[in-house]
């Protein structure tokens, strides 16, 4: 791939071709990026996944289907519980269940509290790469605290293999739900802090309003989803528009980017588009506790689970977008297809036609605001 | 959840090390004291007093005179060698403690009390890593570079003053040598960044040297503004032109002297590549960007430097502006009568030296603190708004500094009474704006008591 | 509208090039023609009342038996809430499917995974590399019949179990061993009477 460039590259030497990554800091996770630059200023950004492939299209051809489950969440460990209520989604649509109220509420519960906590990366990430390095010690703080509750609940910090098919694993623990308000509540004022210690401040505001601007038809041209999309000025969420499992019985706010400090669709809108996520998260979670039906947690469903022939595609609103899982089913054990579309493979097209223009400087707060992170693009 | 298990027990730290640690929280001491007691010893005057004492001969004919004089003057030179060197040792120590309590953890606490062996460890190191020298690096350049960065360095503390009379030479052109001196560190910076042969070091020298010359410009006029109020280049004399009290600092005398400190600070902190200005080491773009491919030995140098220049920085500002080593109360005639007539300076003598060293001490370890808290606090700017804001705020501003205190200076040359007057009212209102800081601080604190961090770990 | 009213459109438009709607089991889908993809798909995005402006998912299956690798594409609406299942069926000893690279931008990206993962060629693909796999690699892995090629580069990508592997390693040590020092002579059964060794000895060679 070098070689195609280093050929189109502008022979009288002032252009450099650098790699970005794939050991590097603030790309998030291994991706690599080869950057055309002249000095300062990008020509172009081209980047070079697949560091991370595990093929994990190609072992859900094999394991059958509640064996794929723990593999979903290493699709998007940082995120994992979507993963999971994803594939769940998709194999209950395959073989017809209906999961319980009680289960769909954990589910949700359980979603949102992961939610909050890979939004916390991302910011946090998001805040050193754009140099203030203690904002991600904070946020990482509160992300032990959340992990610590859904370790509680299911027994793992970040690979959870909670959601199952037809409903999940474990009913709450008695007592977590005050452990769980109790977070909320400090929570709240965490995230005031957060604004007034980052968000606005003069110099953050500067590296990322008007950065990197991605208007609304290039957003949905190319696919993108979640808070990138929402960033852009697009009013669509997934849990509010088509929804699924317990979130028709919610109200919340889905906060959509309007050029808060500077262009609609610039890297500060997608910021701030996830900070107020984290916010409407947190109201949701406590909704759920409230209203949580007592019930079954597992539906009635096969040992071995063995569909009838067909297909179905299931999407749910991830932390990093829609994520959408495609499975084809010949009637036996095992799924014939298994398709997981992210946000993040995406996110990644756009890269290159953003970048011409850009600084180096921008570059990463542009990876940082799209919020890509390896495992998902790779698979 | 977590809590629900007891707290660990914290092991008592065996004896030694806290006699370690206590022996090397000592060394910075001894330093201190080891300038006080040399940097007067070693001016001409009193080698000449010490000579007749100690070798019963005249100077003025002894034909070893050149050979003591030389003498005294390595000994000044290890000494502030060492200071500096274990000065960028030391705030690396505490600004791993500072960032760590600002991020909510306790930072370095295993070597030694409080981690306070951690610089040691971290040095002992470095030393004993391989000297890795990349095989298409231009090998002299790339050897050369760092030496550049530190004889940058330590040149400066040739005119920083510590006390009164504890200078090593009080340069009529104290302050403009130093700020030419520091202009050392860019050449070495370009040569670090050129010769490694790695596109990212590239990136960094050009991007450091672009910032490092551009800053020099308002730091430049910034310094003339107390060089104007006080008339003269020299760093004592800058001093002895303020007072001790905080209204008779040079800052709170002139509002344009108020401003001037801001822009001093900014470009110094540019100037040392510390954030927000830090887009040259930028860890999260280049991995370290100029010194990227320096290990062991020579990547200590560059963080000694980069350490240690905080000492300087805060150094200059505090002469410059805040009034230096003057302690309140105490004018030039006591220093003078305190001498006494003797050849050797009185007891008395040394005891105020020592309080303007403390004095001068404390205003710049404020200084350092304030620049490492900055650095935890705020996030990095880029290339070209870092470059926007010298060129198009920060030099007009300076200019305009320059000319106010020109005029200034005519106008409290006919009304002298005006240079008190602005003075106390100025310092007025910074002392009623740092009792709302603290209230403030108070009030942030309280807000989130409720999350009290074990801290018997430290 | 819904899948069936989408699909009455699409065929009262294109007419054969649209095959029926499957069997709406659990999500339906509708087959059409190859070389009218584009323009059913163009015609999609741009005729007010269907808009189909998201391109979801393309992806492909790989079907041995039929001999054909199906190229899906999954559509959807913001506007209109709606969405629709296409597939293509492509020979599966030389796909090639034209490129909607041009209708949605979106479909770059993913035209590439599944030229990188199942071998189909899209024409007037500006840019068709490989994304996930190296370069220089061998097959496409998502096909059914794909055989890893042993090793990429000198790196072998199968390795020995690593119980069978030690205990290998442990013989092979030991043998060495054996050979440097010899082993010392058995003990002699010493204060016992001779009589098992006696008839042993004598029974030992014939046996």
């Amino acid at each position: 791939m070098e070689k195609l460039i280093l050929r189109r590259i502008d022979r009288n030497n002032e252009e450099m071709l650098v790699n970005f990554g794939p050991q590097h800091p603030s790309t998030h996770g291994v991706l690599n990026f080869l950057v055309e630059t002249d000095g300062e200023v990008m020509k172009r950004a081209i980047p070079d996944i697949g560091y991370l492939h595990r093929s994990l299209e190609k072992i859900g051809e094999m394991v059958g289907y509640p064996g794929f489950m723990p593999y979903t969440d290493r699709i998007d460990y940082v995120a994992a519980m979507f993963a999971n209520e994803g594939y769940a989604l998709a194999v209950e649509k395959l073989l017809k269940v209906e999961v319980p109220q009680r289960a769909q509420y954990l589910r949700a519960i359980s979603c949102e509290l992961c939610r909050i906590a890979s939004h916390l990366i991302s910011v946090g990430t998001m805040a050193t790469d754009i140099g203030a390095v203690t904002p991600l010690v904070h946020a990482i703080r509160e992300r032990e605290k959340v992990n610590d509750l859904i370790e509680a609940l299911c027994g793992a910090r970040l690979t959870y293999n909670y959601h199952r098919v037809g409903g999940v694993a474990f009913d709450m623990p008695s007592g977590w739900r005050d452990q769980v308000l109790r977070f909320l509540d400090t929570f709240d004022t965490i995230l005031v802090e957060w604004d007034r210690l980052l968000s606005f401040n003069e110099i953050y505001i500067k590296r990322l309003a008007n950065v990197a601007v991605i208007t609304r038809e290039q957003a949905v041209d190319y696919g993108l989803v979640g808070p990138n999309l929402r960033g852009s000025g697009m009013d669509w969420d997934l849990r509010r528009d088509v929804p699924y499992g317990a979130y028709p019985n919610f109200k919340f706010d889905v906060p959509v980017g309007h050029g808060y400090r500077g262009t609609e669709g610039d890297a500060f809108d997608r910021y701030y588009v996830r900070v107020l996520e984290m916010g409407a998260s947190s109201k949701i979670v406590r909704q759920a506790l409230e209203k949580i039906p007592d019930g079954e947690v597992m539906a009635k469903v096969p040992r071995k689970i063995k569909p009838e022939p067909g297909e179905a595609m299931a999407r749910v609103e991830s932390a990093r977008g829609e994520m959408a899982y495609y499975l084809v089913s010949d009637g036996t054990e095992r799924a014939y297809r298994v398709r997981v579309r992210t946000g993040s493979y995406l996110a990644m097209g756009i890269i290159e036609d953003i970048s011409p223009g850009l600084m180096v400087a921008d570059l990463v707060a542009l990876i940082a605001s799209l919020d890509v992170v390896a495992p998902e693009t790779d698979r | 959840m977590a809590q629900n298990f007891p707290p660990p027990r914290r092991k008592r730290t065996p004896r030694v090390v806290v006699a370690l640690t206590l022996a090397v929280v000592g060394l910075p001491f001894i330093l201190l004291a080891a300038l006080l007691v040399v940097l007067p010893l070693s001016q001409q005057p009193m080698v000449d007093v010490l000579i007749r004492r100690w070798f019963d001969r005249d100077p003025a004919t002894w034909q070893h005179t050149q050979l003591v004089y030389a003498a005294a003057l390595l000994v000044v030179a290890f000494v502030i060698f060492n200071f500096g060197a274990i000065a960028g040792g030391i705030f690396s120590w505490y600004e791993r403690r500072v960032a760590a309590r600002i991020q909510n953890r306790i930072g370095p606490n295993r070597v030694g009390s409080a981690g306070f062996l951690q610089w040691i460890a971290d040095a002992v190191k470095l030393l004993f890593k391989e000297d890795l020298v990349p095989a298409e690096a231009d090998a002299l350049l790339f050897r050369a570079a760092p030496y550049f960065v530190v004889v940058g360095f330590v040149l400066t503390f040739l005119a920083l003053p510590f006390g009164e009379s504890l200078i090593v030479a009080d340069l009529g052109v104290g302050i403009y040598f130093i700020s030419s001196v520091t202009a050392l560190i860019v050449v070495g910076i370009l040569l670090s960044g050129w010769s490694s042969n790695s596109k990212w070091s590239l990136f960094g020298g050009m991007r450091s040297a672009a910032q490092v010359i551009s800053y020099e410009i308002p730091a430049g006029l910034a310094i003339m503004v107390p060089v104007l109020m006080a008339g003269t280049l020299s760093m004592q004399g800058i001093i002895r032109a303020q007072g001790g009290w905080p209204w008779q600092w040079f800052i709170f005398q002139n509002p344009a002297a108020f401003v001037a400190f801001f822009i001093l600070f900014t470009s110094q902190l540019a100037e040392a590549n510390r954030t927000p200005f830090d887009l040259p080491e930028a860890e999260s773009e280049l991995v370290a960007g100029y010194f990227v491919e320096y290990s062991g030995f020579r990547f200590a140098l560059y963080f000694l430097v980069e350490w240690g220049n905080l000492w300087v920085i805060s150094g200059v500002a505090t002469t410059l502006f805040l009034g230096g080593w003057q302690v309140p109360g105490v004018s030039a005639a006591v220093y003078q009568a305190a001498r006494g007539a003797g050849a050797f300076p009185a007891a008395g003598w040394w005891g105020l030296q020592l309080a303007s060293m403390v004095v001068f001490t404390v205003k710049t370890l404020t200084l350092v603190t304030v620049i490492i808290w900055i650095r935890w606090t705020l996030p990095r700017i880029r290339i070209d708004q870092m470059m926007n804001l010298c060129w198009k705020y920060l030099v007009p501003g300076a200019f305009a500094t320059f000319v106010f205190t020109l005029l200034w200076l005519l106008l409290v040359g006919q009304v002298p009474a005006l240079a008190t007057a602005t003075g106390v009212v100025l310092s007025a209102a910074a002392a009623v704006v740092l009792v709302l800081f603290l209230k403030q601080t108070r009030d942030n604190i309280s807000a989130i008591a409720h999350e009290k961090v074990d801290l018997s770990n430290w | 509208m819904t899948i069936n009213e989408l699909h009455e459109r699409l065929k009262a438009q294109f007419g054969d090039a649209v095959g029926p709607l499957s069997e709406p089991k659990i999500d339906p889908f509708a087959t059409v023609k190859a070389d009218r993809i584009v323009e059913i798909c163009r015609w999609l995005k741009q005729t007010p009342g269907i808009e189909m402006d998201f391109c979801e998912d393309l992806t492909a299956i790989d079907w041995p038996k039929r001999n054909v690798v199906e190229v899906v594409y999954h559509l959807f609406s913001y506007r209109h809430r709606h969405g629709l299942v296409l597939k293509v069926e492509t020979d599966r000893a030389n796909p090639v499917v034209p490129t909607v690279e041009g209708v949605w931008k979106a479909a770059n990206w993913m035209e590439r995974e599944v030229y990188d993962l199942f071998g189909v060629g899209f024409t007037g693909h500006p840019d068709l590399r490989r994304v996930l796999l190296p370069d220089d690699w061998v097959g496409h892995p998502l096909r059914k019949d794909y055989q890893e090629a042993g090793g990429y580069h000198g790196i072998p990508s199968l390795r020995e179990n690593p119980l069978v592997e030690l205990r290998r390693l442990d013989e092979i040590r030991i043998a060495e061993q054996a050979k440097k020092a010899p082993p010392p002579p058995p003990p002699a059964p010493a204060a016992a009477p001779a009589s098992p060794p006696a008839p042993a000895a004598p029974a030992a060679p014939k046996a």
